[in-house]
C-alpha cells in the first residue's frame, strides 16, 4: 500500500540517509512505537467497537454479531468474518471501490491471527446445531492512513472483541427466540500483530506511510498471550535470510505485551 | 455604506463584509449591494478594496511563481508534474534543457518519474494548465533534502516582509530552505537537528499565521530550540 | 320525527390541521417539538484530507473528507467550464442494525446525489474548470437524519479545504409524529413518524438548496414545516461557525495595532470589479 502511486526519490534517499545514522525521520529509534491510544466501546449500535490512533494512523473497528447458517463441515460452530475497508477519506490516492489486494491482505492477516489463536469459542456461538449460529463480523475501517495498519487493526480487533456482547437466543421447540439478554463473548486469547520493516540493512518497527513507501520487505508476526507465534505474513519484493527472520521475531516479540495491554485496556 | 466587521476580524464564507460601493479584492464576491467573503480568513478593509486574507485556501498558480513539485509521468516531449494545484503541471523539453537536442533525446536522463524539482511557472495555457521551466538560477532537479507542506495562503507569512522571516530562519538554523508558492517547502541541512528546527518553526508559523508579533516570537522560539541540551 | 331526506354531499376532507405542539409536549426522547439533538462538529480532523470535519448529531457519528480541487480522472468526465463536485455517501457495515454490506446501495447513491445538489449552489465551481472536488462521507453510526448530518459536515469540510464558497450550507429535517410537527428527527421518529422533510439552507443568502419530503402534510403544514426547518438550520449554522473558528480562536487581543502582521501583498495584483475568488 502507498500514500501515492509514485514514490519520491528524494524521500527515499532521505529516509535511507537518516536511517544510516541510527534514527528515523520523526526522531524515533528503530524499535520505538508511536503513541498508541485505544478507546473501547465507542459505538452503541455495534455489539463491540474500538477506536485506535497509532501516530496519525486512525482506525475504527466495529464488531457486529448476527446470525446465519453454519458451514456444512462445522455444524456446531459459529462463524468469524473479518473485512477491511480502505475508505477514500483515509488517503488522497485511495479511490472508492471494491477491496484491493492490500485491504484484502490486511483483513486476512488480522483474521488469521484471531482464528489461529482461537480467540473466539466458536461452540459458544452455536444456537441450533446445523441450522443457526452466531456470525461475528469484525470490520476494520481505516479513517486515516499513516502506515502500520496491520498492527493498529489487530490491536483494535482485540479491543473491540473484548467488550463485545452477543444477543442471546432461547431455543424453544426447535425454534430460536431472541431474548432481551446480551452475553459477553468469551475471548480466550488476545493475539497482537507486530510488523517489522526492512529498509536496506535496517529493521524498524511501526513504520509510517513514508517508510512503507520505501520498504524492501515486511514481516508481520502475531503473538498470543503465551508468546507463541500464531500468524506470520511476509510481503514485499526482497528476500529475507534466516538470521534476519530470527531478528524480526525477536524485535517483534518484545513489543507484543505492551500492545496487548493497551488493547485490553489496562 | 458600511463595514460590518472590524479590520482583521475572522470571517467565514457568506459573511457580509461591506454594504455599498467598494472595490472587491481577494476572496470576496459581490451580490447586488453587498460584498461577501468566499473563504475563512481575516477581513482587511484597505483604501483600495475590501479583501480577505485566507487562512485556508487552495493554491492558485500564477505566472512567475516558484513552485516545488514532483514528476509523476512522462509523455511525448513533456514531463507531467504534480504541484498540488487544480491542474497537473507540464514541462516541455526546451524548458528543461538549454542546449540543442536531438529527436532521440532520452527524457529520463534529465528527469525521471519520482524526481523533485524547483521550477518556475512561465505560462498558463488556455486551459489554465501551469507550464513550468527549470532553466534559471536556483531552479532544477533537487538531489538532497526533504519537503514539507503548509497551506499556500500562509506562505507570505513564512516569507515575511521582504523575506525577513525566512532569512531569519535560514540564518539561525544554517539550513537551505526553499519555498514554493504552492505550499511546498524544501529543507536541507547539515544536521538532522537543524532540519527538525526548521520543521518545528514552520509548523508554528502555520498555526499562528493569523496572530501578531510572530516574527519576534519565532526568533525567540528558535533561540530556545538551539539552547536545548543535545 | 323522520329524517329529512338530504342529498348526499361529498365534502372535501379538510386538510388536517397540525396542532403546533406547545413547549410542554415531550417527544419519546424528552425533547420539545423544536429542540435539536446534541450537536457537535469539529473541523480539520483528518490529516490526509485537504479539508475535513467530524459531526455527532444525536447518536449519528459521521466523518467527511474533501479532496481537491484536483485534476479530474477519468478526464472525459471533466466539465470544460467548471469543476465537478463529486459526493459519495457511504456507511460502515457496523453503522446500522443489522450489519449491512459495505457495497453501495441505491439509497447511498441517492443520498450522494442529493448531497451534491445541496452543496453545489454554495461552491464556486466555475473557478476550477476541468477539476474535481471530491466530498467523501463515511457514516460510522446512523441514528436518523444522516443525510442532513452529512451535508452539515461536508459544508464545514469544504471551508476547511479552502474551497471558495458563496455561503455555508446547513441542513435539518422536520417531520410529523402524532400530528405534531417536530424538528430534527431521531431514528425512532424517522421510522414511526407520519412525514419527513429534510432541508438544506444557505443561511446568509437565505436560499433553500435541498428540499425533499415523504409522508403526508397539508399545504399549511408544509409551509410551517419549511419555516421550522430553516430555524433548525440556523441553529446548526451557529455550531458550524464555531467549529471553523475554533482553530483560530485568539485568547488575548493583539497588543500592537493589527496592521503590523499583514503579509506583504504580491507585486502584481489583478484588480477587477469582481475580485479574485
Amino acid at each position: 500500500m502507498s500514500k501515492s502511486n509514485i514514490v519520491s526519490h528524494l524521500k527515499q534517499k532521505k529516509i535511507i540517509e537518516v536511517l544510516s545514522t541510527g534514527k528515523r525521520m520523526d526522531g524515533r529509534g528503530f524499535e520505538d512505537f508511536r503513541e498508541l491510544t485505544i478507546k473501547h466501546n465507542v459505538l452503541y449500535k455495534s455489539e463491540g467497537s474500538a477506536e485506535v490512533w497509532l501516530g496519525k494512523t486512525h482506525v475504527m473497528v466495529g464488531v457486529k454479531v448476527g446470525t446465519g447458517t453454519p458451514f456444512e463441515d462445522t455444524p456446531d460452530e459459529g462463524v468469524l468474518m473479518t473485512n477491511a475497508e480502505f475508505t477514500p477519506i483515509a488517503n488522497s490516492a485511495w479511490e472508492p471501490g471494491p477491496p484491493n489486494e492490500d485491504s484484502i491482505e490486511l483483513a486476512r492477516v488480522v483474521d488469521r491471527g484471531l482464528r489461529s489463536a482461537e480467540v473466539l469459542d466458536t461452540n459458544e456461538l452455536n444456537i441450533i446445531s446445523g441450522k443457526l449460529v452466531h456470525i461475528v463480523f469484525v470490520d476494520l475501517y481505516i479513517l486515516n492512513y499513516d502506515g502500520n495498519l496491520i498492527d493498529a487493526c489487530s490491536a483494535g480487533a482485540i479491543a473491540a472483541l473484548m467488550g463485545a456482547k452477543k444477543p442471546v437466543y432461547k431455543v424453544v421447540d426447535g425454534e430460536a427466540k431472541l431474548t432481551d439478554e446480551k452475553a459477553p463473548l468469551t475471548i480466550r486469547k488476545k493475539p497482537v500483530a507486530v510488523s517489522v520493516l526492512k529498509i536496506g540493512d535496517n529493521f524498524i518497527l511501526d513504520p509510517t506511510a513514508d517508510e512503507e513507501d520505501v520498504m524492501d520487505t515486511r514481516l508481520t508476526i502475531t503473538f498470543d498471550d503465551d508468546g507463541n507465534i500464531c500468524t506470520m505474513q511476509k510481503s514485499g519484493s526482497e528476500g529475507l535470510a534466516l538470521d534476519e527472520i530470527k531478528k524480526c521475531i525477536n524485535m517483534a516479540q518484545e513489543k507484543a505485551p505492551a500492545i496487548r495491554a493497551k488493547a485490553i485496556g489496562d | 455604506m458600511s463595514a460590518n466587521f472590524q479590520d482583521r476580524d475572522l470571517v467565514l464564507p457568506g459573511d457580509i463584509l461591506y454594504e455599498g460601493r467598494i472595490r472587491t479584492g481577494e476572496n470576496t464576491y459581490r451580490n447586488k449591494d453587498q460584498v461577501y467573503a468566499t473563504r475563512l480568513g481575516l477581513v482587511n478593509y484597505s483604501p483600495e478594496n475590501v479583501n480577505v486574507v485566507a487562512l485556508e485556501s487552495v493554491y492558485n498558480p500564477l505566472v512567475g511563481d516558484q513552485v516545488i513539485g514532483e514528476v509523476f509521468d512522462i509523455d511525448l516531449g513533456e514531463w507531467k508534474i504534480n504541484i498540488g494545484a487544480q491542474s497537473e503541471a507540464v514541462m516541455g523539453i526546451p524548458d528543461a534543457v538549454d542546449r540543442p537536442f536531438r529527436t532521440e533525446f532520452i527524457m529520463t536522463r534529465v528527469l525521471d518519474v519520482g524526481d523533485t524539482i524547483i521550477a518556475k511557472i512561465v505560462d498558463l495555457d488556455r486551459r489554465r494548465t501551469p507550464i513550468l521551466s527549470i532553466l534559471g538560477p536556483g531552479l532544477g532537479r533537487v538531489y538532497d533534502g526533504f519537503t514539507i507542506r503548509i497551506t499556500p495562503s500562509k506562505i507570505p507569512r513564512l516569507i515575511g516582509k521582504k523575506g525577513s522571516m525566512i532569512n531569519m530562519i535560514i540564518k539561525e538554523t544554517g539550513c537551505r530552505v526553499v519555498i514554493g508558492q504552492n505550499g511546498r517547502i524544501l529543507i536541507s541541512g547539515l544536521s538532522r537537528e537543524r532540519e527538525e528546527m526548521v520543521v518545528k518553526v514552520v509548523n508554528k508559523i502555520e498555526q499562528e499565521a493569523h496572530t501578531s508579533g510572530l516574527t519576534n516570537r519565532t526568533q525567540e522560539f528558535l533561540r530556545q530550540l538551539k539552547e536545548r541540551p543535545r | 320525527m323522520s329524517k329529512k331526506p338530504t342529498t348526499k354531499k361529498t365534502v372535501a376532507r379538510k386538510p388536517a390541521k397540525s396542532k403546533k405542539a406547545g413547549k410542554s409536549w415531550k417527544r419519546t426522547d424528552g425533547r420539545t417539538f423544536d429542540e435539536l439533538r446534541t450537536l457537535k462538529i469539529e473541523s480539520g480532523v483528518l490529516p490526509n484530507a485537504d479539508g475535513s470535519a467530524y459531526i455527532e448529531m444525536g447518536r449519528n457519528k459521521i466523518f467527511c473528507g474533501v479532496f481537491g480541487p484536483r485534476e479530474m480522472h477519468p478526464k472525459h468526465q471533466a466539465k470544460p467550464n467548471e469543476a465537478v463536485l463529486r459526493c459519495r455517501y457511504h456507511m460502515a457495515p457496523f453503522s446500522v442494525d443489522p450489519r449491512r454490506s459495505p457495497a453501495p446501495s441505491r439509497r447511498d447513491q441517492e443520498i450522494s446525489m442529493v448531497m451534491r445538489s445541496a452543496l453545489e449552489p454554495a461552491v464556486f465551481l466555475e473557478r476550477y474548470p476541468r477539476a474535481s472536488i471530491d466530498v467523501y462521507v463515511e457514516v460510522l453510526e446512523a441514528d436518523g437524519g444522516t443525510r442532513c448530518a452529512s451535508i452539515n459536515a461536508a459544508a464545514v469540510a469544504l471551508v476547511d479545504a479552502g474551497i471558495p464558497m458563496r455561503d455555508l450550507v446547513a441542513a435539518c429535517a422536520v417531520g410529523k409524529i402524532e400530528d405534531k410537527l417536530i424538528v430534527d428527527l431521531g431514528d425512532y421518529e424517522d421510522k414511526k413518524g407520519q412525514s419527513d422533510m429534510p432541508i438544506a439552507y444557505m443561511p446568509k443568502l437565505n436560499k433553500v438548496t435541498l428540499l425533499q419530503m415523504d409522508g403526508t402534510m397539508s399545504t399549511t403544514e408544509a409551509e410551517t414545516a419549511i419555516n421550522l426547518a430553516i430555524e433548525g438550520c440556523k441553529k446548526v449554522y451557529e455550531v458550524q461557525r464555531d467549529a471553523l473558528k475554533k482553530k483560530y480562536s485568539i485568547d488575548q487581543p493583539p497588543e500592537k495595532p493589527v496592521k503590523e502582521f499583514l503579509p506583504e501583498e504580491p507585486e502584481e495584483e489583478p484588480q477587477s470589479e469582481e475580485g479574485r475568488q
